[in-house]
């Protein structure tokens, strides 16, 4: 018999958001299941209502939310009881709070604010138990330390103890799968776990997430827009656009033969690492870039625009009473070249000091020592009209689209602030290049008159390269330029940069994290890892000879959005312990030919570092 | 649209038939009314959404503009005695006399001195309505000092009286004065919140766009004005008033002192926005494009914060009503004859005046109502407040 049931079967729902005298449909007549035991993962980009569906499980969707449809769950524990139609339960009703957290659990994305501070791990982890079983205290305490063992922590009795400030992020996240797990839950509603986590903890954390699905049969709704976390984890998958299923199916046929246009063009508009050089993404939506009258030729010259050496920068932690605590060095010795018209990608994880680097290139900035050079031009130690001068040729796109633009200004201030701060031409010929700045960047230049807040991300992103641009710079640092858009966004954008680079013969470092991305845009490659430079070298020689054990770890934990290459969870495990010629305390970067360098002892040779 | 196999069923795969035009789609995102819509606008919306802020709203705009036009408002001047009139509670109008509709009038009244208690009995003498007129002549007056004249909204039948809220121990009409005493009460607020709105962003400013020094100096002697009790402070302000100058003079001064003593708030405020702001993109943008400080203070900072400054300036005006009520009341503020809410109160000082002519109390009703309102009113402008983010 429970062989032919549904643990959840969502049928026509329909979520509507009431809005400023009109309405937001958020989610329409959406129809899904989940089967007891399986992954089903909901995909879509940002505002397509993915996230409202599992918040509406829950029974979490805002009070002003109108539902309407069945969200008929079947709970395997209670044989022969009718399924339950969790959108009939009253709001933060006695019912619907005891399947909350205990018959359906859920994670967050934001593994910062998800958990309280106040409390420790122990504490909020047991706080269900207390609330949903009758155990003792120990039993209870028993519980969660077995829980907290099984999504591996190394020492459950002295995590139960800390507070969350004391772990790092993917730590936390791991303590909020033991908090969404230890009622046993049938069903996990995981609401993109991985998206706030760096590349090899998220790898860990999907290994975590696959084995404890398996061991416990439970089932998962999987909420994400990473068709390659898609394509490692789930057994059925839904996608969604703009709050409707538009196409369904198992894993396989929806990987093998995508066949809804979107779906279609989701999976072109991935970055991967496969594609041969020269071969463009297909954004959903393509920006038709019009240089023509920016009116700057290219200039084809060769050398080294910009050069980095020994760039440090250290940041004294605040506070500390009487004793100063000891400053951290967040880079450390970087140095690096960028050919004029090339692209170099800086990746590292959060808290690597990729952004630091960027900043100081800008003068945002002060580092403690090094040698900046643009041109030859040393760039630390311009100041007055020279500092100015400088500003004009290197400017920086953000990584947020909405704090990067002033939400007080019209775009068309915004693009002609630069201008009016370098008082370059009057206000006629202002508004003038800021037509031609929106079109260079593929918007309608009416659009001048309107605030960043109408705009989608993908619009401000690209509002924020057209301020950069208004300058006319030689050399722009992209600070995770995409990494806040969604993947059909982002391909428009990083498209607009190839193309504004060949027109405009622009340099650029790009920073980001995503190795695929710098993949994409990147003519040379840095990996930067606490602060130092471990690998640096041509693209190709970096993504398919890497060198350096971080580096190859990277690369291991991209989950690729292709069923014939899964994540290889057995290597994830392995930790990572570096040979001992990456590790020491007085490192050097290692010539090994070609541009390829590689941060190991004094003294190493090439063969060394390959073993 | 997908249907559903039926439960436990292999899922079939599945495609939606319904029309896909993603750019169609894209541009119908980015119209509606916000696109073009400024700050100040979407404040106005969601603002207007906050039903008691705009009735609080419209309360006070009524108030204020009944502080403007007082001479003409109120019935009587604001220093007209009527020595027969000495606390005489107040005058119920009526509508209907024997039994007929004959327009709003009060009854007359008589005057007989208890000589056992030595109090004054009024008595209502139910045969002689005295019809009330409208737009009438009555004590003339400078409206705002220039325009001459003699017209009020209401007043007494000729030789008869009006005291719709009593009069006081001079025979002076409460209403009239509670209407004349407005014109100082409300702006005395507006005022002192606008003195303390500079020092508060001036200050509050310097201290958060600088930071280092002068930051630990602002923010210590913030704290040690707000850890001094504020009514001694204000007695010992007001006591180096000389005695000898003259009621505006006073009255400026007042205003000099609540607002010195009110910026603190703002000007936490103002630094701890500053703070924040200051690590926005758009304004290390800014910075990276070679913006000096000013311009980056003018056309970025400011902008940011001003909408919750207004917001919390709101919220600090009730404060300054309550702050000159107080000093005035404790007879250090503003002293007859420029009359205020607090000094009509001072006149309820003692319990004897309380028991006897309760109606002296009348100027707290304004003084709670207007303080509501503008509580209301702070409360809908700070929820209002930078609705795009």
């Amino acid at each position: 018999m429970s062989d032919f049931r549904d643990l959840l079967r969502i049928e026509n729902l329909n979520v509507v958001f009431p809005l400023y005298g009109g309405r937001i449909q958020a989610v329409r007549d959406a129809s899904l299941r989940i089967l007891p035991g399986r992954v089903t993962t909901l995909v879509g980009q940002s505002g397509s209502g993915k996230s409202v569906i599992g918040r509406c499980i829950m029974g979490l969707q805002p009070k002003y939310a109108q539902v309407s449809g069945n969200i008929m769950f079947d709970d395997p524990a209670r044989d022969h009881s009718l399924p339950v139609d969790l959108t009939r339960l009253p709001q933060d009703g006695r019912q619907i709070r005891a399947i909350r957290g205990n018959r359906i659990g859920m994670i967050f994305q934001e593994p910062m604010s998800s958990l309280s501070p106040v409390h420790t791990i122990g504490n909020q982890i047991d706080e269900a138990l207390r609330i949903h079983s009758v155990l003792s205290p120990r039993e209870r305490a028993e519980r969660v330390e077995a829980m907290l063992a099984d999504v591996g922590f190394r020492d459950p009795a002295r995590v139960m103890q800390m507070y969350p400030f004391e772990l790092s992020g993917g730590m936390r996240q791991r303590a909020m799968v033991a908090m969404a797990l230890i009622c046993d839950p049938a069903l996990l509603i995981a609401d993109e776990p991985t998206t706030a986590l760096d590349v090899t903890i998220q790898g860990q954390l999907l290994k975590l997430l696959r084995k404890l699905q398996e061991r416990r049969g439970m089932a998962m709704l999987l909420i994400t827009h990473d068709l390659g976390v898609v394509a490692n984890l789930s057994d059925e998958v839904v996608v969604m656009y703009r709050g409707e299923v538009v196409e369904a199916g198992p894993t396989q046929p929806i990987f093998r033969q995508p066949r809804h246009p979107y779906l279609r063009a989701l999976m072109d508009a991935v970055p991967h690492f496969d594609m041969p050089p020269g071969e463009r993404l297909r954004p959903l939506v393509p920006a038709r870039v019009d240089v023509a009258s920016l009116g700057r030729a290219v200039q084809p010259c060769q050398g080294p625009v910009l050069q980095v050496s020994g760039l440090v920068k250290s940041f004294a932690p605040r506070g500390g009473g009487l004793r100063r605590p000891q400053a951290v060095r967040v880079v450390d010795d970087v140095g690096f070249t960028i050919a004029r018209g090339q692209t170099l990608g800086l990746v590292g994880e959060s808290g690597s000091g990729k952004t630091t680097v960027g900043k100081m290139i800008v003068r945002a900035i002060t580092p403690d020592a090094g040698r900046v050079t643009l041109d030859g031009q040393d760039m630390l130690a311009a100041q007055g009209p020279a500092l100015m001068a400088l500003r004009r040729r290197v400017q920086m796109v953000f990584q947020d689209p909405v704090s990067s633009l002033s939400p007080h200004m019209t775009v068309g201030s915004i693009l002609t602030e630069p201008l009016e701060v370098h008082g370059i031409g009057d206000r006629t010929s202002r508004r003038a290049r800021a037509r031609d700045l929106m079109r260079a960047v593929g918007l309608p230049d009416r659009d001048l008159a309107r605030y960043p807040h109408s705009f989608s991300g993908g619009q401000r992103q690209r509002i924020g390269i057209a301020r950069a641009l208004a300058l006319g710079p030689e050399l722009i640092v992209c600070d995770e330029a995409t990494s806040a858009l969604d993947v059909s966004v982002q391909a428009q954008v990083l498209n607009l940069l190839k193309d504004l680079q060949r027109d405009l013969g622009l340099t650029y470092l790009f920073i980001s994290h995503n190795l695929a991305v710098v993949n994409y845009m990147a003519d040379q490659v840095a990996v930067m890892q606490g602060g130092r430079i471990v690998e640096i070298g041509p693209r190709e020689v970096i993504m398919r000879d890497p060198v350096h054990p971080y580096t190859r770890a990277l690369l291991a934990a991209v989950p690729y959005p292709d069923l014939d290459r899964p994540l290889d969870f057995a290597t994830l495990a392995a930790t990572q312990e570096w040979a001992p010629v990456f590790v020491g305390p007085q490192l050097a970067a290692l010539d090994l030919g070609a541009g390829h360098q590689v941060l190991a002892r004094p003294g190493a040779d090439a063969a060394q570092v390959r073993a | 649209m997908i249907r559903l196999p039926p439960p436990g069923e292999p899922l079939p795969h599945s495609v939606s038939d319904a029309p896909f035009d993603p750019v169609a789609d894209h541009a119908q995102d980015e119209g509606g009314k916000l696109a073009h819509a400024s700050q100040i606008r979407v404040m106005w919306w969601k603002f207007r959404r906050h039903r008691v802020a705009v009735w609080s709203a419209v309360f006070l705009a009524l108030m204020y503009l009944t502080a403007a036009f007082a001479e003409f408002l109120a019935p009587y001047d604001l220093h007209t005695r009527d020595t027969a009139n000495i606390y005489a509670p107040p005058q119920q109008v009526r509508l209907f006399h024997d039994g007929r509709f004959i327009g709003p009038y009060v009854y007359a009244r008589t005057m007989q001195l208890d000589m056992e208690n030595l109090q004054r009995v009024y008595a209502e003498d139910r045969t002689r309505p005295e019809k009330l007129r409208f737009l009438c002549r009555g004590d003339e007056y400078l409206l705002w000092g220039q325009v001459a004249g003699d017209r009020h909204l209401v007043c007494p039948s000729q030789g008869g009286s009006a005291y719709f809220l009593g009069t006081d121990r001079l025979g002076r009409d409460i209403l009239s004065r509670i209407i004349h005493g407005a014109r100082i009460s409300l702006t005395i607020g507006i005022l002192g919140v606008a003195m303390s709105f500079v020092l508060g962003i001036v200050i509050g400013g310097l201290a958060g766009y600088y930071g280092g020094w002068i930051d630990a100096i602002v923010q210590r002697m913030i704290e040690v004005l707000q850890s001094i009790p504020s009514i001694p402070l204000w007695m010992a302000l007001a006591a180096i008033m000389p005695v000898t100058w003259s009621p505006l003079l006073v009255y400026a001064g007042i205003t000099i002192i609540l607002g010195m003593l009110d910026w603190t708030g703002l000007a936490r405020a103002v630094r701890s926005k500053l703070l924040a702001l200051r690590e926005e993109d758009y304004v290390q943008a800014a910075q990276i494009l070679g913006a000096r400080p000013r311009r980056i203070i003018a056309r970025h900072l400011v902008p940011g914060f001003m909408s919750h400054l207004v917001a919390s300036a709101t919220l600090t005006i009730p404060g300054m009503i309550l702050g000159e009520t107080a000093l005035s009341f404790l007879g250090l503020g503003l002293r007859p004859p420029v009359t205020s809410w607090g000094i009509l109160l001072t006149e309820a000082r003692s319990v004897n005046t309380l028991a006897l002519y309760p109606w002296l109390l009348f100027p707290v009703i304004p003084v709670v109502l207007v303080i509501l309102a503008f509580n209301f009113m702070g409360d809908g402008l700070r929820d209002a407040a930078d609705p795009l983010r």
